[in-house]
């Protein structure tokens, strides 16, 4: 059994692989239709649905090799991939090509690699390698400061493309070190945070105070026999004041003007659907016009006609959405969320620690796309400018996703041996 | 699997929730907001109006009034424009770099996407050498358009012109039109604006974001086609009215021709006119303030708004009305003494001592004794209160179709004037007045307005001896021909035909006996009955007017020419409208060319130098600028007229 000239395909998780393949298809399909055109050719390499249909190939065929490697390559490797990774962060800072306001592209012949893309995998690889080693342990110090490490550097050296997008990925991976074993007071921390910050934009300060010390009241006289909780309840009421008090600071001088436009459109602090919320506003009436049933393959207007911008890539699933309608809206959902729960599944039945967190990572990942993206697409979040994972329109994008969860496949294949 | 296994449960928790608010989300904008269908159908559907072209208009032998030209409008996409010879382009549409470069940016400044003007009405000429290179020059085209052109420049007044619709106008068709439409202002164009103007046409088409025509919306299940606009037939003689124009021009006044038998109006001239040609198109604006700044009005569309008193051929009336009162007959003998007294000190000069005359002389002789003896029966011998008697002599003068609007088919059209008893009660201070008092009617000076499409219907009815059709200048509509009815209505004017006889007799020797007041009017073979007048006007020198029909059995044309400022019927009015009226009926002139050329280089303008009038012509003996109307009982107010 422990043959290595086993069949190719043993102990592979085909349910993945055909979850892959179906949004694989959705993608292509959404993009040809984005780009529609009854004088050209169906398939041709002049647009985009040509191009793509290249990535996927080449896509599959990274796949396929990923399965014929090693599992001990992956653990082995990992520090090598993420220096490659973060020289190619520091690279792409130099002679990259700047593609609207974003340092984010490595020109390579008619092709651009885009090294952020792959940070996402290799940083998931050697997080995964540097928690599963014995005696790892986030409560502690020892522990958590390289695992801060292991993620900052990537995340700094994206900002400061600046591609802040692809930067909240790596913030996802909270969600991995909370499964092993990190305090759910970062998690709580982290929703307080974005709470607050709403908050204090939408509200004056003084009643967000007043608010907090009522809630801390409840919390003391709920607690009063627990003297280390009331200990932290002060605690975190002090950070949060320290953090209300912070966000102006923030807002004014850390964000871009147009990320602090983004966020106030969304808040409804302001309307401008000619200029700033042009994207969203006509992305919300594409998808909200498809109704229940939606219009029809190749018969979305919306998309067709170039209403909405960046419909390819960041802006895909507008064509679901109008095409396809809620019908079309709710089998994407559903295929991603079933493909995350796979992933949590194949991740939980690993005897490998390093293959379980490697397994949340790619979760992690997969899912902070998934809904950053469409939540933006329908105007739940900002405008922030990540790919729907297989489904955009992209080469860099689709391969490192590709690469992200084939080796998550092959390590599960391997799953009955320890790396 | 270490401790924190339960964490799993956690984090697919949270994956699920945040699945389930997309899909809510979702749900919400897709399914249960209508909002977002209504804002993708406006990003995308634009609707086309599509002009129908206008209906033409035909003159009576089906030759070309007004038609559409096209013309070339060069447009441009900028975005589509890519590197090009802007050399040879602009040597192509013959204008220079800078005007290119000019027109080039204000495109780009209106819009990269959207079609813009380029250059306006490029001529067939130039469109057809520039059509073989378009291929050349993407992101420009050619749009047809069409304007009106009148190919023989003639009948402004009456065709009208058309002009973009103003507020006033779209509110008044309640919609129908929109800013940058065109309307009939004036003339046929507006009383058959809505026969003219053809259906429009709708079309949906789909754009994009740059507002690119993408296709039409569901393969056209929406769209409309334009009806074009009707064919109007004119009654009006093409030939006949430019020979008209020619003869009257340098001259102020108009000439109004009439097809007894039917009331079609064959020739309608307003001098001075204008060259309809330069109200289409760019210079439009311009011309337009020309004209209306001329001093001699030629926007001003005299046959059915000037309003003259009628003079002598006012007695003809007065003849009609008196016989068929029984006041009078054929045989009604008066004398006169050079003169009628009226009253106790008035008296209105005879340009003769005519003698004891009949009806049919105080015709041919237009004696104002004569008359002033008929129209003096009529108000004050009747029996009745001489004001009664003048609301009777009123009534029946209006039945021969003046004092009001004869309903022509043009806009504008004025009433003329014959003043009611009321007026004169109030001028005299009470109603105890008779006809001393308005003694001028009797030879149609005074308070008289009379429009010349009036005299030509009042010589109309005379030839027809008793009735008359509405006078129109559309005689058909369409490829049916349809006829509008109140056109084939007869309207009686009251009066029986026996009594024309005389009268007729009287007009025939106006015309044809050597001592009538127009023999110079005169033509070989055709038996022409007419009447002079010369209205005294206040303004300088007297009118001169002229009706006429012909042949005296079963009349073909009846025609009404007054020429203003010109001084005697006979010298003028009357020749002209005997040239008319031979070139109808024979299609060629019998007179001599100096006949014709004196009549086509006189220039009777206001300020001109007297002209000499050829020995050989007689003057016209009625001469009422010399009557006296010794307006001895007459009041002040008088000037209101």
């Amino acid at each position: 059994m422990n043959n290595q000239n086993r069949n190719f395909f043993f102990n592979v998780d085909f349910l993945t692989i055909v979850l892959y393949l179906c949004l694989l298809a959705i993608g292509w399909f959404s993009i040809h239709a984005a780009v529609y055109n009854e004088d050209e050719a169906l398939i041709t390499l002049a647009n985009n649905s040509g191009k793509q249909l290249i990535f996927i190939i080449v896509a599959i065929i990274v796949g396929a090799v990923i399965l014929l490697l090693d599992s001990k390559f992956m653990f082995a490797f990992s520090p090598v991939f993420y220096g490659i990774t973060i020289f190619l962060l520091i690279l792409v800072l130099i002679v990259g090509r700047n593609v609207g306001g974003n340092q984010a592209w490595i020109p390579i012949g008619s092709f651009r690699l885009q090294p952020s893309e792959f940070a996402k995998w290799a940083t998931s690889l050697l997080l995964a390698r540097h928690l599963s080693v014995n005696n790892a342990k986030l409560t502690e110090f020892r522990t958590l400061l390289p695992t801060l490490a292991i993620l900052g550097v990537p995340v700094i050296l994206i900002i400061m493309q600046p591609d802040a997008g692809s930067a909240l990925v790596f913030i996802s991976l909270i969600f991995v070190l909370y499964r092993e074993g990190l305090s759910p007071l970062y998690l709580v921390a982290g929703v307080m945070m974005v709470l607050l910050f709403i908050l204090t934009l939408l509200y004056s300060k003084l009643y967000i105070i007043l608010g907090l010390v009522f809630v801390l009241a409840i919390l003391i006289y709920n607690y009063r026999r627990y003297r280390s909780l009331i200990a932290t309840f002060v605690g975190g009421f002090i950070l949060c004041l320290l953090f209300i008090f912070s966000v102006d600071f923030v807002y004014n001088n850390i964000l871009k003007p147009h990320q602090k436009v983004r966020i106030e459109l969304l808040l409804g602090l302001v309307k401008d659907p000619r200029g700033a919320g042009y994207n969203v506003n006509q992305s919300k009436i594409a998808i909200g016009s498809g109704g229940l049933w939606g219009k029809g393959y190749l018969q979305g207007t919306q998309t067709k006609f170039n209403f909405v911008p960046e419909q390819s890539t960041d802006f895909i699933f507008c064509t679901v959405g109008e095409e396809w309608g809620f019908a079309g809206s709710f089998v994407v959902v559903g295929l991603y969320l079933f493909l995350l729960m796979r992933i949590i599944h194949l991740a939980e039945r690993q005897r490998s620690p390093f293959s379980r967190i490697y397994g949340y990572a790619v979760a992690c990942i997969i899912f902070c796309h998934f809904f950053v993206n469409i939540a933006m697409t329908v105007g739940l979040m900002p405008v922030i400018g990540i790919p729907l994972p297989f489904v955009s329109y992209g080469g860099s994008s689709l391969l490192s996703f590709t690469i992200l969860l084939f080796i998550l496949i092959k390590l599960d294949s391997n799953r009955m041996g320890i790396v | 699997m270490n401790s924190f296994f339960k964490r799993r449960y956690i984090i697919q928790g949270i994956f699920i929730l945040v699945a389930l608010i997309l899909l809510g989300k979702l749900y919400y904008i897709q399914v249960v907001d209508d909002s977002y269908k209504l804002s993708a159908d406006n990003n995308v559907l634009r609707k086309l109006i599509i002009y129908p072209a206008r209906g033409v208009i035909l003159d009576r032998n089906h030759k070309i009034l007004v038609q559409n030209e096209p013309v070339y409008d060069l447009m441009v996409i900028p975005g589509q424009v890519k590197e090009m010879d802007t050399l040879e382009f602009c040597k192509l549409i013959k204008i220079d770099k800078s005007d290119f470069d000019k027109a080039f940016k204000k495109a780009k400044n209106y819009s990269l996407y959207r079609a813009s003007l380029f250059q306006k009405q490029l001529s067939a000429l130039t469109y057809a050498a520039f059509q073989e290179k378009l291929f050349e020059f993407p992101g420009f085209y050619v749009q047809n358009r069409s304007v009106r052109f009148y190919p023989d420049s003639t009948s402004a007044q009456f065709l009208g012109y058309i002009g973009e619709v103003n507020e006033r106008e779209i509110e008044k068709f309640d919609g129908f039109y929109s800013q940058g439409d065109y309307i009939g202002k004036t003339g046929i164009e507006k009383s058959y604006e809505e026969l003219l103007r053809g259906q429009r046409g709708v079309r949906n088409i789909m754009v994009d974001v740059h507002n690119r025509e993408q296709g039409s919306f569901f393969d056209g299940k929406y769209d409309t086609t334009a009806v074009s606009g009707e064919k109007l037939i004119s009654s009006l003689d093409k030939k006949l009215q430019m020979y008209g124009e020619m003869l009257m021009q340098n001259k102020i006044g108009s000439v109004v021709a009439i097809e007894p038998a039917t009331g079609e109006i064959l020739a309608s001239i307003s001098s001075p006119g204008y060259n309809p040609n330069i109200m289409v198109g760019r210079q439009r604006g311009n011309n337009y303030m020309k004209l209306l700044k001329d001093p001699f009005k030629p926007m001003f569309i005299r046959p059915i708004q000037a309003e003259y008193p009628p003079g002598s051929i006012f007695k003809v009336i007065n003849a009609l009305v008196a016989q068929q009162f029984g006041l009078i007959s054929s045989n009604t003998y008066y004398n006169c003494p050079g003169g009628y007294r009226y009253g106790r000190r008035g008296f209105m000069g005879c340009t003769h001592v005519h003698g004891t005359i009949n009806l049919a002389q105080s015709i041919e002789t237009s004696c104002n004794t004569y008359y002033g003896y008929t129209y003096a029966r009529m108000i004050d011998q009747t029996g009745a209160k001489p004001v009664n008697a003048y609301k009777r002599w009123r009534e029946a003068v209006m039945k021969f179709g003046i004092g009001a609007t004869l309903d022509i088919d043009l806009p504008a059209e004025r009433k003329g004037l014959i003043p009611t008893s009321d007026y004169y009660t109030k001028s005299f201070g009470n109603d105890k007045w008779t006809s001393a008092f308005n003694i001028s009617l009797s030879i149609g000076q005074g308070e008289l307005g009379i429009t010349p499409l009036q005299m030509a219907n009042v010589t109309a009815i005379i030839a027809n001896r008793g009735f008359y059709y509405k006078p129109h200048l559309i005689k058909a509509i369409g490829d049916k021909q349809i006829i509008k009815e109140e056109y084939t209505k007869k309207n009686s004017a009251g009066v029986d035909t026996k009594y024309f006889d005389a009268v007729i007799e009287g007009m025939s020797r106006v015309v044809n006996v050597p001592n009538g007041t127009a023999y110079n009017a005169r033509i070989n073979d055709i038996e022409v009955c007419g009447k002079t007048g010369t209205v005294q006007n206040p303004h300088g020198e007297n009118h001169s007017v002229f009706i006429a029909f012909a042949p005296r059995i079963n009349p073909k044309i009846a025609i009404a020419v007054v020429v203003e400022n010109a001084g005697y019927g006979s010298t003028w009015s009357a020749p002209i409208a005997s040239l008319i009226i031979e070139k109808y009926l024979r299609d060629s002139i019998s007179r001599p060319k100096y006949y014709t050329d004196r009549l086509v280089h006189a220039n009777l303008l206001p300020g001109q130098k007297k002209l000499y009038v050829r020995p050989g012509v007689k003057p016209d003996t009625t001469k009422s600028n010399r009557i006296l109307v010794q307006p001895a009982t007459l009041p002040e107010n008088k000037k209101s007229l």
